[in-house]
Formats: structure tokens, C-alpha cells, sequence
């Protein structure tokens, strides 16, 4: 196994808030990694870090085995903020191409070689026919499918992915994991997925990287999604409930991970009784 | 003007060619970069710039320039700043319309104290095309050329970062860089846009034709050359009406981008699964 993210003793502050301290930990080739946390634990900080949008403030972060360059092909991103105009009239095909050279200068212009590599790329992804369609007239499922698969364009061998389920229905969301899992095992890329909740990637992920209160903890479910662990992570008391293949973690009675998906799933045995 | 002509033929006429030459000149500019505008949604920004222009063109008057130098001044140096500021001001209502408001405003201060001015302050409010001469038309040109290389130099990273800012940042592209270059590019062809429509109108042949190209096509390089003929085609057209009209020939642009825009919007509407062109990438 060869180490893709290693953090050694890494330190990252963002405006002037300790988002990690002394953090020491390795990714390692092929993993799919779930980084989940509260919100603000610095789960998009980290992945800013890996692409080297930041500095650690002390200690170091090796990816690859060197320190985090702007602009690294091997790594394929899918940012958290995307910001689509509504009026964006654009087919699917020139939006994914633009990231294609899209930073060298002069007039855009795509080779025989990047047209087949985006087709290809479409069909993996199962949205050869969203290459024609205008983005403004795509569904939140679509387009999320549409920038997974410029995320996987350019067969990176890092994808960093954050929150690709936020404003995506159950459905959809289970469609997204199956096919960042599928894609990435049959290309080998290693993963770094962040998410709201935990249950929808139980079956796809390797390790689970838990962020909070400064402190970072990468393991099995079963090491990191316990009491002890998320009540240092939280910084207050947590507990951790398993039933029927779910893990609910609760904090003062209440399932502290977003519940809209869980409607269907009783939550009279959760309550924490005093 | 055209109501005394005693021909019908309009390019018997050396001001209608010279009309005809500029306008085709400035509506090119116009509708090809005004595609970028609409792209990165900073319409408004590019309205604020003519309002700065014009504050820049009475300026120039008031200290003896010609206008448009003044007009080239104000709006570069406006771009540039709204560029660094990027985030915080070029796509923020509020502080653009203070902003263009301001602006106006001082051009209105500048022409009170240059009273021989305001006979051109209809001019360049709202263009007067049928004065242009040749040496307008020379310099047109030359800052059309400009604008146009600029825009070719950047095009590739300035689609990329207007479609995805987050990636593009990732990837190692100057966003700020990319930023100010495009807003000058827009004042470039404000103030050739200007001379043609006046200020007030500039949205008539930098907003109108790309707005109309993107409900027309989704690609790229179909939506810029479908813009820039749109762009080409309301000039001529205005020019042509005006002059059988008698009516102001910004006034003649405005309509048929109007009408053009309108018209676009309910052929989609009509055919709300229309079969995409392919344009392919050259």
C-alpha cells in the first residue's frame, strides 16, 4: 500500500481558528474515505489543504509524498460552493470541457483525444445525454452526475469530493455513492467523500475521517463511531446507537446528523432517557 | 439628417457609410464580448461602466479632451478596480447601483460647469452615430482590435473561471488576474458601444444579442458567433430604419433588441424540446 494523504503532526488554521491540531494521519492508495464532522469542523478546509488553496500553520501535509501543489491533474475536485447561474445556458459538454486546459491561455479549443475522453467519461457516469443539454435546464441529480463526472475527467488518482449529496433526494443520493463507488474501485482512485450523514456510506466506505473540535481521527466505523470518540469530537456527551444495520448519533436525545432522509425509520427507540 | 434626403439610396450618403462602418465595427465588440457578460452574469457591472464613462466623458469636455478618451479613461481604470474588488463589488446590486448613480451624478456636475458642453450631453447619453467621421471610425477600429486579441488571450481561462470559480481556483488559474483583464475588456467595448448607442443604451447591443444568441444555441463557439451577428444584424437594421423612419437611431437598435430578445424567448417557449445544433469545438 502506498501512502496518497499523509498528515504528519499538521496543524491548519483558517482566519485565525484552529481547524486541525497536530493531526497525524495516512490515506492510503485505493481507500474510500468518509469524512464527516459538524459543520465547521473543517471538512472543505482540509480538502483546500490537499489541494493546495492553504498552508498547514505547522507540521506538514504530504500528498502523494509531496507537498500540495496548485493545479495537481492527479487530483480530481468536486467543490462544495458551485456556483451555477441560473440563466446558464451552456450544454453539459462545454461546461466539463472548460476544466479541460482551462488554465493555459488563448482560445479554447478541444482535441479529437479530449472529446473522446469526455465521451467516455459521460458514459461512465451514465449522462451521455446530459452533454447536449443546456445546465440550466438540469434537475440538482443531473448536474451533481454531470460535475462527478468532470470530477473523475483526466484519470485523477485523488477525488476529492465535498458533500456531492447536499440538495440531492434519497434516490439521487444513493445513485451518486454507487457511482463515485463503482467508477473510482474499477479506476482504483482513492477517495476522500464528505457528507452530512453516515448511513448511506456504511456499505461503500473503507474508513470513516472524523473531524471536529481541532482533532482529526481516521478508522474503521467500528473504532471511530463510538461514544468515547465522537464525545471528544463533539466536545459534549454523545452516544452512539446501533439498530438494524443504521448507526444513530445522538446528543441529548436528539440524531445530531441531518434526519430529512430518515422519515421512514422509527425514532421512538432513540430518545435518551434521563 | 435623413428626413431632407432627396434620394432614397441611404449610402449615397457619407455619414450613413460612415454610420454603417462604425456601428458594424463597435456591434462586433459588443456582441462578442457582451456574450462573456451575460456568461459570468455581470450585465450590471457592465451598465455601471457606461455610467462611470460618462461621468469620465463630460470630465475630458470640462479640461478640453475629447469625450471619448475621457469615456476610454474613467471606464478602464473603473474596470480595473471592480476586477480586483471581483467578489465583493462586481456582483453586488447595491454597491454598483450606488456606485453608477454616483457616477452619473458627477457627470451631470461636470456638464453644469461646462455649459457648451451640454449640447452633447443627448450625444453621449444616447449616441449620435450619424456625426461620426472617419478618424472616429479609425480609432474604433484600432480599439476594437485591441479588445478582441486581449479577449482571444484570455478566453480560454475566463470561460473556465465563469462557469466554475471554485475548480478554476483549484487548478491553479488567476481568478483576480483573469477578473480585471475581462472588466477592462468591458470598458473597452463600453466605450465603443457608446459612441454607437450613447451610454444609457449600451445594454442594447452588449445585453440584447448575446442574451438572444444564448436562447438561440448552447454552445460556445454558436452562442459567440450567433451574438455577434445578432449584435451586427440590429445595427444595420437600426441604421436602415432610422434612416427611412426618421426616428433616433438608438432608439431603432434599442427596439429591434428588444423585439429580437422577445422573440427568442417564446420560439423556446414553443418548442421547449428542440433538437441542440452541434457546433463542434474548432
Amino acid at each position: 500500500m502506498t501512502a496518497v494523504v499523509e498528515l504528519d503532526h499538521a496543524t491548519i488554521k483558517l482566519g485565525g481558528r484552529s481547524i486541525l491540531a497536530d493531526a497525524s494521519l495516512t490515506i492510503q492508495a485505493g481507500e474510500f474515505i468518509g469524512v464527516l464532522g459538524p459543520n465547521g469542523a473543517g471538512k472543505t478546509t482540509l480538502m483546500r489543504v490537499i489541494l493546495g488553496l492553504l498552508s498547514p500553520s505547522a507540521g506538514s501535509l504530504r500528498v502523494f509524498g509531496r507537498t500540495p501543489q496548485r493545479g495537481n491533474t492527479d487530483i480530481g475536485y468536486l467543490p462544495q460552493v458551485r456556483t451555477v447561474l441560473p440563466d446558464l445556458r451552456v450544454r453539459g459538454v462545454d461546461f466539463i470541457g472548460s476544466s479541460l486546459h482551462g488554465e493555459c491561455w488563448g482560445l479554447p479549443s478541444l482535441s479529437r483525444h479530449d472529446r473522446s475522453m469526455i465521451e467516455e467519461t459521460l458514459e461512465a457516469v451514465g449522462a451521455r445525454e446530459l452533454g447536449h443539454r443546456p445546465l440550466s435546464e438540469m434537475s440538482g441529480g443531473e448536474r451533481q452526475r454531470l460535475l462527478l463526472a468532470q470530477a473523475v475527467l483526466g484519470q485523477p488518482k485523488l477525488l476529492l469530493l465535498d458533500e456531492p449529496l447536499i440538495s440531492l433526494d434519497a434516490r439521487h443520493q444513493e445513485i451518486v455513492i454507487d457511482l463515485v463507488h463503482k467508477v473510482c474501485r474499477e479506476r482504483g482512485i482513492t477517495v476522500l467523500f464528505s457528507a452530512h450523514e453516515l448511513n448511506q456510506l456504511l456499505g461503500t466506505l473503507d474508513r470513516v475521517l472524523y473531524l471536529g473540535n481541532g482533532q482529526a481521527v481516521l478508522g474503521t466505523v467500528e473504532e471511530v463511531i463510538t461514544a468515547p470518540v465522537l464525545s471528544r469530537l463533539y466536545g459534549t456527551d454523545i452516544q452512539v446507537l446501533r439498530a438494524k444495520g443504521h448507526i444513530f448519533v445522538m446528543s441529548r436525545g436528539r440524531d445530531i446528523e441531518v434526519t430529512d432522509h430518515q422519515h421512514d425509520h422509527s425514532h421512538g427507540g432513540h430518545e435518551r432517557h434521563h | 439628417m435623413a428626413a431632407t434626403s432627396v434620394t432614397t439610396d441611404m449610402f449615397a450618403y457619407e455619414f450613413m457609410n460612415n454610420a454603417f462602418a462604425a456601428a458594424s465595427i463597435a456591434a462586433a465588440v459588443s456582441g462578442i464580448v457582451g456574450y462573456f457578460l451575460v456568461m459570468r452574469g455581470q450585465t450590471f457591472a457592465g451598465h455601471a461602466l457606461s455610467h462611470i464613462g460618462f461621468a469620465g466623458a463630460t470630465g475630458a469636455g470640462l479640461i478640453g479632451l475629447a469625450p471619448l478618451w475621457g469615456l476610454l479613461g474613467f471606464t478602464l481604470v473603473a474596470g480595473v478596480v471592480m476586477g480586483a474588488l471581483s467578489e465583493r463589488i462586481s456582483n453586488r446590486d447595491i454597491a454598483i447601483g450606488i456606485v453608477l448613480s454616483l457616477a452619473l451624478g458627477f457627470g451631470l456636475l461636470f456638464l453644469h460647469y461646462y455649459t457648451s458642453f451640454a449640447t452633447q450631453a443627448t450625444a453621449l447619453l444616447f449616441g449620435n452615430v450619424l456625426a461620426v467621421d472617419v478618424r472616429t471610425i479609425a480609432t474604433l477600429a484600432v480599439l476594437g482590435l485591441i479588445t478582441l486579441v486581449a479577449l482571444t488571450i484570455i478566453m480560454r481561462p475566463l470561460i473556465f473561471v465563469s462557469l466554475q470559480p471554485e475548480l478554476a481556483e483549484a487548478k491553479g488559474v488567476p481568478l483576480r488576474f483573469v477578473s480585471i483583464v475581462f472588466l477592462a475588456i468591458v470598458a473597452l467595448a463600453v466605450s465603443e458601444c457608446a459612441q454607437i448607442v450613447g451610454v444609457l443604451l449600451v445594454f442594447t447591443l452588449m445585453v440584447g444579442p448575446p442574451a438572444t444568441a444564448q436562447r438561440l444555441t448552447t454552445g460556445l463557439w454558436s452562442g459567440l458567433f450567433c451574438s455577434a451577428l445578432v449584435a451586427l444584424g440590429e445595427a444595420w437594421l437600426g441604421l436602415t430604419l432610422a434612416f427611412y423612419t426618421d426616428w433616433p437611431v438608438s432608439f431603432c437598435i434599442a427596439l429591434l433588441s428588444g423585439l429580437a430578445y422577445f422573440a427568442s424567448l417564446s420560439t423556446l417557449a414553443r418548442r421547449p424540446h428542440a433538437p441542440v445544433l452541434d457546433h463542434r469545438h474548432g
